[in-house]
């Protein structure tokens, strides 16, 4: 699976995508919406794991923009919200699906990927 | 409680709230950091374990940064604590340059997500009012938020004080060719008209230099 990790900490999204290759997993990151869409344009992804609060283009912008040109690309969103709980009671939760709260627990996310490519 | 208390204690519940939030988002996002390098120090541990040469300096990376983004903790949580304790005394002293450059640094988050930048000019000579530290704080960021929402994205807002015979004049310059738009008409609201009174000061949008104008006393006693 191609995964493209995007989040405007630099180091949070290089770091994972180390963490990631040694579980024999393939990620690309970017550090911005506008990043990405480049990326994007360039080599589709099987799954895209984004910060829901960027500048310009957060995560669920993102896939608004990317829903038509690649409908079969899934979106696992992370957020800075402090529990599950409460980010399912904020406005946000209503357009993710798969969401995990930072600090992300790897294993957890590696299951996301895994359930969000099933469907 | 009168009117005018009611509305600013609402709306500074959700100014505390605001940045209560953008501040525990900003923790996260540090926690995420140290965690990924801990694991990832983890995973090199766990290779060496299995007889691969684990390089030194990529653990000592994985320490500096650790520890990089420990200092950078450690300034969020010093502000969260003086923000915190700026309902303590409802008069203090305090110099308007350090107020300016607080909130800036407290809404610098909130501010970067608009893709904009706060920028405090220094004050000509030594400013300091005595005030109520809390409501001064939401006074500045009612100005700071109007002004970011009238900004487009890649823009600069300016902050810069000035000392008057009667305490301080605090300008934030927005954008040229703001003048006329109908976001003008909103400011300042109920809340700005409210907090000016209770500050013993006065805030108002300066059509012909494009600059929100607060103006606080050099002591809220009068």
């Amino acid at each position: 699976m191609r995964i493209l990790l995007i989040d405007d900490e630099e180091e949070l999204v290089s770091t994972l995508a180390e963490r990631l290759s040694f579980r024999g997993i393939d990620a690309d990151w970017a550090c911005s919406g506008k990043d990405a869409l480049k990326k994007i344009e360039e080599t589709p992804y099987d799954i895209a794991v984004v910060d829901i609060k960027m500048p310009k283009i957060g995560g669920l912008e993102l896939r608004k923009m990317m829903a038509g040109k690649y409908p079969d690309m899934k979106f696992i969103f992370m957020t800075g919200h402090g529990s599950e709980e409460d980010f399912r009671a904020g406005s946000e939760a209503a357009g993710a699906e798969y969401y995990l709260v930072k600090p992300v627990d790897i294993e957890e996310l590696i299951r996301k990927m895994k359930e969000a490519l099933k469907k | 409680m009168n009117h005018q208390w009611e509305i600013i204690c609402n709306d500074g519940f959700q100014f505390m709230g605001k940045m209560n939030a953008s501040i525990s988002h900003e923790i996260k996002n540090v926690l995420a950091i140290i965690n990924e390098n801990a694991g990832l120090m983890e995973d090199f541990t766990r290779m060496a374990e299995k007889g691969l040469p684990m390089d030194p300096e990529r653990i000592k990376s994985f320490a500096r940064k650790i520890q990089g983004q420990v200092q950078r903790a450690d300034g969020i949580v010093k502000n969260m604590n003086t923000f915190a304790h700026s309902v303590d005394e409802p008069r203090k002293r305090i110099d308007v340059g350090e107020l300016l450059a607080f909130m800036t640094t407290l809404s610098k988050r909130l501010a970067s997500m608009k893709e904009i930048t706060l920028t405090v000019m220094p004050a000509a000579m030594p400013l300091t009012i005595t005030t109520t530290p809390f409501l001064a704080h939401h006074m500045i960021w009612r100005c700071l938020d109007f002004a970011m929402a009238v900004s487009g994205p890649n823009s600069t807002v300016e902050i810069t004080p000035d000392k008057t015979e009667g305490g301080a004049r605090i300008r934030f310059k927005l954008p040229t060719g703001l003048i006329g738009k109908p976001s003008q008409a909103l400011f300042p609201s109920d809340v700005e008209n409210a907090l000016a009174d209770v500050l013993n000061g006065q805030v108002r949008v300066q059509q012909d230099s494009g600059e929100i104008v607060l103006i606080l006393p050099e002591s809220i006693d009068g």
